[in-house]
């Protein structure tokens, strides 16, 4: 048993970097991410740590050095967030092109104009095709143990990703809980070294990062592309292996009274634990409403979404970003392309809500579900994309 | 030329395991100047040696040098860095 703390959901990252005996960390500081490295620093310099702790001049060469140390087979670790991801992005796609187990966290914030240092999920949604494992946690003790699970996952001969542990800034990065610190032995225990197939090696040359022409870059491109849909099996295998561990699981996703919903409201992170009130609030007014949050966001574990969301008549589908000119959020382009082909399917309706930090209430989503619930009734959509909460914007079907 | 591989075929993670494969790309095609040694001015120094980015000058027994047309692409830098002049970029 490991020892229950009060813990900010940074400091339970950090911890759980400890915890895995991480051997290099890159560190820039960007608010709302900051006090994680600012946690690890103070590891290293306490000797708590056998790390090399690099204070870095940009977060573009923070994942660089990274990927360096990746590379001669070190367990790396860096932590960023909004404009610091985006500085980062070409990196991004170098690190999991080249199949390095790197586990970074990302305390989600707003990405400027205008310049704003609260949450929403600009940073990464705008990065998402970048080909990193994509993991959504809705609280502080999720954020220890998914970072603890993401180098299982990530070191998995059979996956090689890196991964990103998502979270939203301020909402969860700066808000205390008590937290479980798994205990260094048995996480030692969990993430045995691994011996993987390509490290840089003085013995052994080989070159990495190789430049390809038209004849072979997109085979090596595929190849990710194959290794992502061995991850939502190869997660569900490291949950289950960490449940046995340390008795705690969290799956693919979490659901809430979803058994007979007609609206199933789907949102991510934290705005999903506000969520499960919304729903008991709804409930007992007569409208049948239940949550799905999606924990795993890439690769999006296709069969398993539709399978859940085929039987709900409405899906209301919450994002917490902008994808401008785009037919509606993220999430919600997603989840309509799963229907692509299918002639029966539920209505979807998108709500783009809590841009730059504003809060998502408990009435707010009850709101989106009494919306979607008159579309539903209707049976028919009328606006699929409303920018809920914009004042000036009109939203009522 | 190679059979092109399948995709399963090739190392994952844009790795090159194969240490040497470059000198089969020849690319002393690509050179328009062409450095050449007037041995009777060279100091042995090889300076030209150590700031040669493509490896392309071979050190002899005796200490000279000789560049390897195989693969000097022409670059001029070993011409910039020889303070004795014994090397010039020729058309």
């Amino acid at each position: 048993m490991g020892e229950r703390t009060f813990l900010s959901t940074n400091y339970a990252v950090a911890y759980a970097v400890k915890s895995c005996d991480v051997d290099v960390v890159t560190a820039y500081p960007i608010t709302p991410q900051t006090t994680v490295v600012e946690k690890i620093s103070e590891f290293v310099a306490n000797g708590e740590l056998d790390a090399e702790f690099i204070p870095i001049e940009s977060e573009h060469s923070a994942l660089s050095a990274v990927i360096g140390a990746s590379a001669v087979g070190a367990r790396v670790f860096t932590a960023t967030a909004s404009q610091g991801l985006a500085l980062m992005h070409e990196i991004l796609f170098i690190a999991s092109t080249m199949r390095l187990p790197i586990v970074m966290s990302i305390a989600n914030r707003s990405l400027n104009m205008p310049l704003n240092i609260h949450c929403d999920y600009q940073d990464m949604m705008a990065s998402r095709d970048c080909g990193w494992i994509q993991i959504y946690v809705s609280s502080a003790q999720e954020a220890h143990d998914a970072v603890i699970q993401a180098y299982r996952l990530a070191e998995r001969n059979d996956v090689l990703i890196p991964v990103c542990v998502c979270y939203d800034g301020f909402v969860l990065s700066h808000t205390y809980e008590p937290v479980e610190v798994r205990e260094r032995d048995e996480v030692l225990k969990f993430l045995p070294r691994t011996e993987r197939p390509n490290v840089l090696d003085p013995h052994k040359p080989i070159t990495m990062g190789v430049m390809a022409l038209p004849d072979y870059a997109y085979e090596f491109k595929y190849q990710l592309v194959d290794a992502l849909t061995r991850v939502p099996k190869a997660l569900e295998e490291v949950d289950k292996e960490y449940k046995a561990a340390f008795g705690t699981s969290y799956g693919l996703y979490e659901e809430y009274r979803t058994e007979d919903a007609e609206v199933l409201l789907i949102a991510m992170g934290a705005i999903a634990s506000t969520a499960k009130i919304a729903i008991d609030k709804v409930r007992e007014m007569g409208v049948k409403a239940g949550l799905f949050r999606p924990r795993l966001y890439r690769p999006i574990p296709a069969e398993l979404w539709k399978e859940k969301f085929e039987r709900a008549g409405m899906l209301a589908i919450v994002d917490r970003t902008i994808s401008f000119g785009a037919i509606g959020g993220p999430l919600f382009t997603d989840i309509a392309s799963l229907f692509a082909n299918e002639t029966e399917r539920p209505l979807l309706m998108n709500f783009i809500v809590g841009l730059g930090g504003r809060d998502v209430t408990v009435k707010d989503l009850m709101e989106i579900v009494k919306i979607s619930h008159k579309a539903l009734r209707k049976g028919r959509v009328e606006r699929p994309c409303v920018y809920y909460g914009v004042r000036g914007i009109e939203y009522g079907e | 030329m190679t059979e092109l591989k399948k995709w399963y075929e090739i190392p994952i993670g844009c790795v090159n395991t194969e240490p040497g494969s470059s000198l089969r790309n020849i690319t002393g095609g690509w050179r328009t100047f062409t450095p050449v040694v007037d041995k009777s001015k060279c100091t042995k120094c090889h300076l030209c040696w150590v700031f040669c980015p493509d490896g392309a000058i071979e050190l002899e027994e005796d200490g000279s040098i000789k560049i390897n047309y195989t693969y000097c692409k022409g670059c001029g830098i070993c011409a910039n860095e020889c303070y004795p002049k014994a090397i010039t970029m020729k058309r």
